[in-house]
């Protein structure tokens, strides 16, 4: 296990310097030079003369990634170009923000998903299994942010129950009952896609474990059904978690257009605005956070699978 | 085996016998398929509807009324209303899917000529090429796909050309992954190791022992991302990226009507129907499409 755990984490530090590598490239598809987009339109040019000795932009640009690099791994992104503030702050509270809606539309998603996909595959061939799998069809297909909008439509403008959208508390922390109706509709359009997708693989993965001939060992032993069961859900387990390290990063990296949606001050809507502001160092900043938390999640989930089932560890 | 017999089932004559009657016992099964029928159907009328709009489009898609803004669905003339600056929504809805079908099937078609020759080519080069190839795409899966999206045609600005760079940027490792993987299993058979035995070029092996065996879970892979890249494009330009006011499409429609909610919350949910029409459609035709072709579940 501790070979394979150290295989693994080596393994995740080319892709993490791959995703550098793209985020930073980012700065150089736009059109027109990066010490343009990095100064307001009125600049003068001996100021742009200046702005790039400053930066580095005038080094070739190997260097001027390493540099970059080496800022970017010491928690240095750079200030926003829209207010001067530093990134690695505004980010910090922006993805807080975004991770207490995401963290309990994973969970959720993961346990609704998983019994979904328990019953679905339990009752095989039943009506049961297809109205769950045609459910499981539509979830994978629904448009996130359309799904906001249908819940904005019933809970706020039909019944008035929830509020349309914002963040109650300041901190992002719900405290009271007022600040969690705030959460409620967020977290429903995000959980939808993950528990299709984890209903999905549940469902086939256990369909596939009953069919194996040591659960008909264990019925023939005489094992009462709730001890199969376990053996079920254990090995159904493996499968949805393996799914879910993708879905997580997903719920992270697309809740912009449900954040943009509910207002809700995420990182999402951080990056939104650093699109419409052209600011790229939040842009950039945003992009490789999101895209290095989305490689470690998927490297503990790794971590995690193979500590649940051996045969993993290969 | 004499070498007459070998060289008589040569790659070329092979494939050439093999392939009608799959594509043609393929094509059986799908139209005894109803809900692939069906789905097919669906899509064909919003695509020939979307091709049409100039003649069957009942108004002006970028002309209307102050004096009739918002009207509800139903009203006479405008069968599904009017929004904010009172055009009409149906009209809106059959232009708009010139723009959101070009923009969610484009990047597809793109990203899967050029993710499935990479892939096909990574499986069936050696250990070397394979890895360069597989790494680099490794680290674009490093990224969530919207977040992908949305930074690069972020960083390239609005404008249709760059969301379909963006979009295919995006896919062509997806595809790229599902090509490969088929390939590897390809390669190992033993036709293709008497293919190499009858001394047939490395290129004639790829488009006549490869090619044929892999194109299958490669469509039908592409079918399923059709309907996400729908979603995606759409997405895309309901956060304001993408084509600019006043053109018709569908994600920017639910956002120009998402202002009108509370005075009328029936209009700001149309567009996005179309969306998920389109989008289970291409879902339920890929699942049609896998089974036709005998591809299970985990092989995509």
């Amino acid at each position: 296990m501790i070979r394979y755990a150290l295989i693994r984490i080596l393994s995740a530090i080319p892709i993490l310097l791959g995703v550098s590598v793209v985020s930073f490239g980012l700065l150089f598809l736009q059109p027109g030079n990066p010490v343009e987009a990095l100064l307001p339109l009125e600049a003068s040019p001996q100021i742009a003369e200046m702005m790039k000795q400053q930066l580095g932009f005038d080094q070739p640009v190997w260097r001027q990634y390493l540099a970059w690099l080496q800022r970017t791994v010491q928690g240095d992104l750079g200030v926003s170009l829209y207010d001067g503030l530093p990134v690695a702050g505004q980010l910090g509270g922006a993805l807080f923000n975004t991770m207490v809606l995401a963290i309990p539309a994973a969970v959720l998603a993961f346990v609704l998903g998983g019994a979904l996909g328990l019953i679905a595959g339990y009752h095989r061939n039943t009506w049961i299994d297809r109205s769950a799998s045609a459910l499981a069809i539509v979830g994978v297909s629904l448009p996130q942010y359309w799904v906001a909008i249908v819940l904005v439509v019933l809970f706020s403008v039909t019944v008035n129950w929830l509020p349309a959208s914002g963040m109650a508390s300041p901190d992002g922390i719900p405290r009271s009952f007022s600040d969690l109706s705030n959460m409620v509709m967020p977290v429903l359009a995000l959980m939808l896609v993950p528990m299709g997708v984890v209903a999905r693989v549940v469902r086939a993965s256990v369909q596939d474990i009953l069919s194996q001939d040591f659960i008909a060992g264990l019925q023939a032993k005489g094992l009462a059904r709730g001890r199969i069961l376990r053996h079920v859900i254990r090995n159904a387990m493996s499968a949805a978690l393996s799914v879910m390290g993708l879905q997580f990063g997903f719920l992270i990296g697309g809740s912009i257009l449900i954040e943009v949606v509910f207002n809700w001050p995420g990182s999402g809507q951080l990056l939104n605005l650093a699109i419409f502001r052209r600011d790229i160092p939040v842009l950039q900043g945003t992009v490789v956070v999101v895209a290095g938390l989305f490689v470690l999640t998927n490297l503990a989930i790794d971590l995690a699978q193979a500590a649940i089932d051996p045969r993993m560890r290969r | 085996m004499t070498m007459t017999q070998l060289q008589s089932a040569s790659p070329s004559v092979s494939a050439a016998a093999k392939a009608p009657g799959y594509w043609r016992s393929v094509g059986q099964r799908l139209m005894r398929d109803r809900v692939g029928i069906a789905s097919a159907l669906v899509l064909l009328a919003i695509v020939v509807s979307a091709l049409a709009a100039p003649l069957i489009a009942p108004h002006d898609p970028n002309s209307g009324s102050v004096m009739t803004r918002l009207s509800p669905i139903g009203t006479p003339g405008h069968l599904l209303g009017t929004d904010a600056t009172g055009r009409d929504i149906l009209s809106r809805l059959i232009w708009g899917g010139r723009l959101s079908l070009l923009s969610g099937i484009t990047p597809v078609v793109l990203a899967t000529l050029i993710g499935g020759t990479l892939g096909i080519i990574a499986g069936m080069s050696g250990r070397l090429v394979n890895g360069i190839i597989m790494r680099i795409t490794d680290i674009f899966f490093a990224f969530p796909s919207i977040l992908l999206a949305v930074a690069i045609s972020g960083v390239l600005g609005n404008g249709l050309g760059n969301t379909l760079v963006s979009l295919t940027v995006v896919f062509v490792p997806q595809v790229l992954r599902v090509a490969e993987s088929a390939t590897v299993q390809i390669a190992r058979q033993d036709y293709v190791d008497a293919a190499r035995a009858t001394t047939a070029s490395r290129l004639l092996i790829m488009t006549s022992q490869v090619l044929p065996n892999v194109l299958s879970p490669i469509l039908v892979f592409a079918t399923s991302l059709i309907a996400v890249s729908l979603v995606v494009a759409a997405g895309l330009n309901f956060i304001g990226l993408g084509v600019a006011p006043p053109a018709a499409e569908w994600g920017s429609m639910l956002n120009e009507l998402r202002d009108a909610i509370y005075i009328n919350p029936t209009l700001s949910i149309l567009p996005g129907v179309m969306i998920v029409a389109t989008s289970v459609c291409f879902n339920l035709l890929s699942d049609s499409l896998g089974s036709a072709m005998n591809i299970r579940e985990t092989d995509k």
